[in-house]
């Protein structure tokens, strides 16, 4: 394979995560703030079809996309309003709602199956786009993908280095403190919660739009990444950048899947495409096992060297969740 | 007094969840332009229509039953059990395994039946150790954990159809080449039920119930998923209790997988699971995990199911028509249930 199919296969990587991205760095506000919102399947797969039946019917990208951010915020809201004023388990609606919405969008897009719809244009943004290498990887993409880059960058910045982003932070450790200090955290879940779940929606339009583009039921090839994204804000450790980073290793596996193909003919295709699960597991058990309790002992039992080593490896990985996630909050 | 008086409530709620879950179906039914009244005529008929689709009912309540068993221990014990597709699957492997491995040696069939049986319960508690192991002694929350084994379990089962285990010929979504007539678990004349594995079902529930109900293992399982810290002061080993309750769903979830192969499909194909861990988790939920409820809402959801499958042939609708119906029933359960009590709160 000669330098420029890679570079234009690298390319690829970033645009087929460019959903991915957007889904996760959803679900990293939501958690955040304290709310799990394990609906992202089902917001997916219904914003996709959702956003290609509009795109079909008005012949209209933004409507497309505007449809698939108020579904993705409206489903989000049924999460933060069960769990928030009902008090009901965020995890149970996320869940009914995650195959709720996935039936719902197999039922509703039967008559767009199969049709040919708009298609996002690619935008090389000039001057940048003709730099050797770094032009063809990330200047000669679309639109969403140049906001995918910004959005990584702009929920870093706001999350870590702003006030709003303080109180983010704080609204999903110490509620209790947040509130004290003047934050009305109910409605800032509510909020982030719905926020999230619009970035979430995107991501569906994304791929009719774009990655995948169309809607073919069951076969679309969706269902599944919502529990990806769901993984990969847990592998990012609801952090915008390590989660981004994630979804870049995951396209990555999955385009290396792709690519190696042809030479495995024995292996199905349908095999290598899960070949990212069996890894997310494993990641998921390095980022969080250096919180169970029995590490702590055998490394206590290990000889002064390798313990160091060994601690200072599992802490670099580890992540630990928000200290209220899943928690209800009430102001008394 | 007051006691009657919140239960009518309660089951006012519940009604007007009913309702409301139907409005809503029927809404989405107007919004695709379907004729709502010729829908629901159509999903009745295709349910009761006649004997044959009555005994598919009680074909499809057989796996549905067994899931929602098992997944009433780990509900029990505080876990969410989303791997249990994954149990489902791995029991269904285990059991094609078994039958491939006996079917050319001269051992009897019955036997060959039950070693198959046996291997799918394997299966299946093996996949669900691995989630319990996981969520124990690596912190891997068993949701994420299930998830990932879930497509693992789907991946291997495509490998085996296409690869290993093909056809004669070529490999085809059809799935495995299917067993021979005396490898079928006995069904009623001229039905596709087998008693058997319905009585298994049946089995499944009622031994939950029981465990549940009036056992000491029960009580514990319960107070590891009230709150696993105190339980765990109080003496209880909370860990075994735990892999306990993923083992013993494992086995009902491997034993569904297995009666998918020997009474339903009589081989192995990419969607052997047909869902019914998922369901199972959706009746789980809208009986509030209280065993006494979960047959007959199951049985609801079999039947809703089978009176779906005609909707596709006869008004060229997708029968995912009744995951909505179910899914915004469980969904409004659960939302009315919250007002409810918000409106007892501020009484």
């Amino acid at each position: 394979m000669d330098t420029q199919l890679i570079l234009i296969g690298l390319a690829g990587v970033l645009a087929s995560s460019a959903p991915i991205v957007f889904a996760t760095i959803g679900e990293t506000f939501a958690e955040r703030s304290g709310v799990i919102n394990l609906s992202l399947n089902g917001t997916i797969l219904l914003t996709a079809m959702a956003g290609f039946a509009v795109a079909v019917t008005t012949n209209s990208l933004f409507l497309g996309f505007l449809a698939g951010a108020l579904i993705g915020g409206l489903v989000a809201l049924i999460v933060a309003f069960s769990s928030i004023s009902l008090k009901q388990s965020q995890v149970a609606v996320g869940f009914i709602l995650a195959l709720t919405c996935r039936d719902l969008s197999y039922y509703l897009g039967n008559p767009f199956m199969g049709l040919q719809g708009p298609r996002v244009p690619s935008l090389p943004i000039p001057g940048l786009a003709d730099i050797p290498i770094i032009g063809v990887i990330f200047f000669q993409q679309d639109i969403l993908v140049y906001a995918s880059f910004l959005l990584i960058i702009v929920s870093y910045v706001f999350i870590f280095k702003t006030r709003p982003g303080l109180m983010l932070q704080g609204i999903g450790e110490k509620p209790a403190t947040a509130f004290v200090r003047g934050a009305n955290v109910n409605r800032l879940r509510y909020f982030y919660t719905v926020l999230g779940g619009m970035l979430a929606g995107l991501a569906g339009p994304m791929f009719s739009l774009s990655v995948k583009a169309g809607w073919k039921g069951t076969i679309s090839g969706l269902d599944g990444f919502g529990w990806i994204a769901l993984a990969l804000t847990i592998f990012g450790g609801w952090n915008p950048l390590r989660a981004a980073f994630g979804a870049y290793l995951f396209g990555l596996l999955q385009w290396l899947g792709l690519v190696l193909q042809p030479s495995l003919p024995n292996i199905p295709s349908q095999v290598l495409q899960v070949a990212p699960f069996p890894l997310m597991i494993l990641t998921l058990l390095l980022v969080n096992i250096g919180n169970a309790e029995w590490v702590d002992r055998t490394l206590a039992a290990l000889p002064e060297k390798t313990r160091k080593w060994l601690a200072n490896f599992l802490r670099a990985l580890r992540t630990s969740p928000p200290a209220s996630l899943g928690v209800p909050f009430e102001n008394e | 007094m007051m006691k009657t008086s919140s239960r009518w409530s309660g089951i006012g709620f519940q009604t007007l969840a009913v309702l409301l879950a139907l409005a809503f179906t029927t809404v989405v039914m107007l919004i695709s332009g379907a004729d709502p009244i010729q829908v629901y005529q159509n999903i009745i008929s295709g349910a009761l229509g006649s004997p044959t689709k009555i005994a598919d009912i009680l074909v499809a309540w057989t796996p549905l039953l067994l899931a929602t068993a098992g997944l009433l221990l780990t509900f029990t014990a505080g876990l969410w059990n989303i791997g249990i597709e994954g149990q489902i699957t791995l029991g269904a492997i285990f059991t094609t395994w078994a039958l491939r491995l006996l079917q050319p040696t001269d051992l009897p069939p019955t036997l060959i039946m039950t070693i198959g049986f046996v291997a799918g319960a394997l299966g299946g508690m093996i996949w669900a150790a691995l989630v319990g192991l996981l969520k124990i002694y690596g912190n891997v929350n068993e949701i994420f954990g299930g998830l990932g084994l879930n497509f693992v379990a789907t991946a291997l089962t495509i490998w085996l159809i296409f690869g290993p285990w093909k056809r004669p010929g070529v490999g085809s979504m059809s799935g495995t080449e299917p067993f021979p007539l005396e490898l079928w678990l006995p069904t009623l004349s001229g039905f596709r039920l087998s008693p058997l594995a319905l009585a298994m079902g049946i089995i499944a529930i009622a031994i939950v119930y029981i465990l549940l109900r009036g056992t000491y293992f029960g009580l514990r399982l319960k107070a590891v998923g009230r709150n696993g810290r105190a339980a765990f002061l109080m003496g209880i080993p909370t860990t075994r209790y735990m892999l306990m309750a993923f083992l013993l769903c494992g086995l009902m979830a491997g034993l569904a997988g297995a009666t998918q192969v020997l009474a339903v499909y009589h081989r192995l194909i990419p969607s052997i699971s047909s869902g019914y861990g998922f369901l199972g988790m959706m009746v789980a939920m809208l009986v509030n995990y209280q065993a006494l409820w979960a047959a007959p809402v199951a049985l609801f959801f079999a039947a809703l199911n089978i009176g779906s499958i005609q909707l596709p042939i006869v008004l060229k609708l997708d029968s995912s028509l009744s995951g909505v119906l179910q899914g915004s029933l469980v969904l409004f359960v659960l939302l009315m249930d919250g007002v409810r009590r918000r409106l007892t709160r501020n009484q």
